[in-house]
């Protein structure tokens, strides 16, 4: 079968002051070069560096549904950016045989001012659309996203669900040779993210190419065919999909909703080892992705293996960026005193409304109290991680809006109003 | 026929654009304008212009009207101020005539190169989220105001047929190249200043300043002719000038502007142009990951 996506020796280097100071004044970069002058220094000063990507390499077939996973910055986003020429790479080349069409964020350029109908035709031709593609599919599109008494409303007055199903049902018409993906699932509603699933498996069964990046492993099983792990910026693994995910999710490279341990290798020390992580709901089921209106609970199993010190277990929570949430550490009066021997089943329930939208990670530890730090006995950084949802019903603390919503937390405040 | 071909080859397992074979490698070294990936993209520039357009019209409650106000009031205050009290060299035309006429491009220019200037960053989400060619959002930005100089123009014909000041005669085909000129140095400094701004949003400082100063560097309250020869040949730097001198030529016949002057703003707004262009493409495959 002809190849539809050539990658050969990608790799992309970021130089981290660049980075960081993402943009400055040019009153800063002045100063800098006259503290540089002043103190006769002439040698360029090379910037830390990162290499996202490093010699990436694989081949896609045309009509293959390919899956790429890895945790965060292991370079998933990179790698599309530069298939969708987002970005240039550093060395290396690929190459897209066939009409591309790439989707990293639904509703690309959605303007609030416009109507719902003015919309369609600007996302689509952002999306690489032809107007007169975008006016036969017009009806379509508006039937999949069911908005049509609104059609002719700017989108400011939509709430969140429309205009989240508007954006993606614009997307879900686009109907590319190759088409590239990135984590659009994790929108909408559980109904909406169904429809959704389907719609990718339509254009999968449809003998399209599509090269599909992810954390929700369930729908890369499901979807892929193959799936390429990729971890540092290497492609680590590259093979059939359930045991590409089923390795991502033992090998501790994951960031899935889950994890275990052996009994023997789990992390640990003579004192306390972890058994599992799991991110459950009310019901104790495991889930990927919680509602932010529905309570979190962060499952932590480990085996105290003697008696010690008083131990308990302790949780970091990470925002989307990386950044702490907060910090959390197990109260219950059992761990005040010196745990005996045996197994232990510990879950810590976040509230409702309390975590902002996005992917949420978690760090684990089994502590002690010592001077002048915590002194962890078992730890795991990014034991688990999991999407925070909004279905954007608006009664979360963002209300109808449905654009960017900063902030580690989002909880829903009691407001008082009065006349005055 | 032809356009059941069309549709044919549309429907087929290989629609045409199936041999279209995108090929992605580092960033060379040097910059070159992709022509025919401009062409291809041309209905996206369209989008881009009509969705700045409708927006623009769309938020204000006079809407077109603001086009006709702005450049009306602001001659007003310069007529009333300058024309009364301000001992500025005698023109051969009607003072109001003079400076509306000066007026429409300079605003066009000034509204041009500020909208081309922000474009890049304006457009952050576009940019970090899809491929087009990056030139389209400051072309775009050059081309939306040419709607308000339009309703300008309208009103420029009014005046020209109450003062009866009127084209002088076959120059007339030269009034678009003049302001072509506009064009191309609004957007040479447009597509500088608009990837200087994704690295140092110092820009948004800095242009009102420069537009406020450059009504009296280019000739919009007064006519060049009538000042010392050594200042005309300073402000001839300026291409704002030739545009502007050339323009009321052209139009309104106007004093005949000299031809070594408009040469020189002539040449400096293809330096601008080129420059502008050269550094925009050079920085160009940087934009997503500095933003």
């Amino acid at each position: 079968m002809a190849t539809a996506i050539t990658v050969e020796g990608l790799a992309k280097r970021y130089r981290l002051g660049q980075y960081r100071a993402a943009y400055g004044t040019l009153r800063d970069s002045l100063a800098l070069a006259t503290r540089r002058l002043a103190r006769g220094e002439h040698e360029h000063h090379e910037d830390p560096e990162l290499w996202a990507l490093k010699d990436v390499s694989f081949e896609v077939a045309e009509g293959d549904v390919v899956g790429i996973i890895g945790r965060n910055g292991a370079g998933k986003s990179t790698l599309l950016k530069i298939l969708t020429r987002i970005t240039t790479p550093t060395t290396g080349r690929a190459e897209i045989r066939g009409r591309v069409g790439s989707l990293l964020e639904v509703g690309t350029g959605f303007h609030p001012e416009l109507t719902g109908r003015e919309n369609i035709f600007l996302n689509g031709s952002i999306l690489g659309m032809k107007r007169r593609e975008i006016a036969t599919k017009l009806d379509e599109i508006v039937d999949f996203a069911g908005v049509e008494k609104f059609i002719d409303t700017p989108v400011k007055r939509y709430s969140s669900g429309m205009y989240v199903r508007l954006a993606f049902s614009v997307a879900a018409h686009l109907e590319p040779e190759i088409l590239l993906v990135d984590e659009v699932l994790a929108v909408g509603d559980s109904e909406f993210q169904r429809r959704c699933l389907g719609r990718m498996e339509d254009i999968g069964a449809s003998g399209r190419t599509v090269l599909f990046v992810s954390h929700n492993m369930q729908a890369m099983t499901r979807l892929c065919d193959r799936v390429i792990l990729l971890d540092g910026g290497q492609v680590v693994e590259d093979g059939e999909s359930s045991a590409v995910v089923a390795r991502y999710l033992q090998s501790g490279l994951g960031t899935g909703s889950t994890r275990r341990w052996d009994r023997e290798s789990g992390p640990g020390d003579d004192l306390a080892r972890l058994r599992s992580v799991r991110i459950v709901d009310e019901h104790g089921r495991q889930i990927d992705a919680a509602d932010v209106r529905q309570r979190v609970g962060i499952e932590v199993a480990f085996t105290v293996l003697r008696l010690g010190e008083p131990i308990f277990p302790k949780l970091k929570v990470l925002d989307r960026h990386g950044a702490v949430a907060f910090n959390v550490m197990d109260t219950d009066q059992r761990w005040r005193t010196p745990a005996t021997p045996g197994d232990y089943v510990s879950t810590a329930w976040i509230p409702a409304n309390l975590l902002n939208e996005g992917l949420t990670s978690v760090d684990v530890s089994i502590c002690s109290i010592g001077t002048p730090k915590l002194h962890p006995h078992a730890a795991e950084r990014s034991a688990v991680a999991f999407h925070v949802q909004d279905p954007g019903l608006g009664d979360s603390s963002r209300g109808e809006y449905s654009g960017q919503w900063t902030g580690a937390v989002r909880p829903l405040l009691d407001w008082t109003v009065e006349r005055a | 026929m032809a356009a059941g071909a069309e549709q044919l080859s549309e429907r087929s397992a290989q629609p045409p654009e199936s041999s279209r074979v995108t090929v992605i490698r580092p960033s060379s070294r040097w910059p070159r304008l992709d022509v025919s990936e401009l062409w291809h993209y041309r209905e996206l520039l369209g989008t881009f212009v009509w969705r700045d357009i409708k927006v623009r019209y769309k938020q204000s409650a006079i809407g077109v009207a603001w086009a006709v106000l702005v450049p009306v009031f602001t001659a007003a205050v310069y007529i009333v101020i300058l024309g009364r009290f301000a001992k500025l060299p005698r023109a051969t035309l009607p003072y109001p005539i003079l400076v509306f006429s000066g007026l429409l491009p300079m605003q066009y220019f000034t509204s041009s190169l500020t909208g081309s200037s922000m474009s890049i960053v304006a457009g952050v989400n576009l940019v970090t989220k899809v491929y087009f060619p990056r030139v389209l959002l400051p072309l775009g930005a050059v081309i939306v105001p040419i709607v308000d100089f339009v309703f300008g123009f309208i009103v420029l014909l009014v005046l020209m047929g109450w003062y009866g000041t009127w084209p002088g005669g076959p120059v007339i085909v030269l009034a678009p190249l003049f302001l072509a000129v506009a064009f191309i140095t609004a957007l040479g400094i447009g597509l500088f200043l608009s990837a200087v701004n994704v690295r140092y949003r110092d820009v948004p400082y800095a242009i009102p300043v420069f537009v406020q100063v450059l009504p009296f560097l280019s000739g919009v309250l007064f006519d060049v002719n009538h000042i010392r020869e050594k200042w005309q040949w300073i402000l001839a730097f300026n291409p704002m000038t030739a545009v502007i001198t050339g323009w009321r030529w052209a139009l309104l016949n106007g004093p005949t502007p000299n031809l070594a002057r408009t040469a020189l703003g002539f040449a400096v707004a293809l330096v601008l142009f080129l420059g502008g262009l050269a550094f925009f493409r050079s920085t160009e495959p940087r934009f997503a990951d500095t933003l």
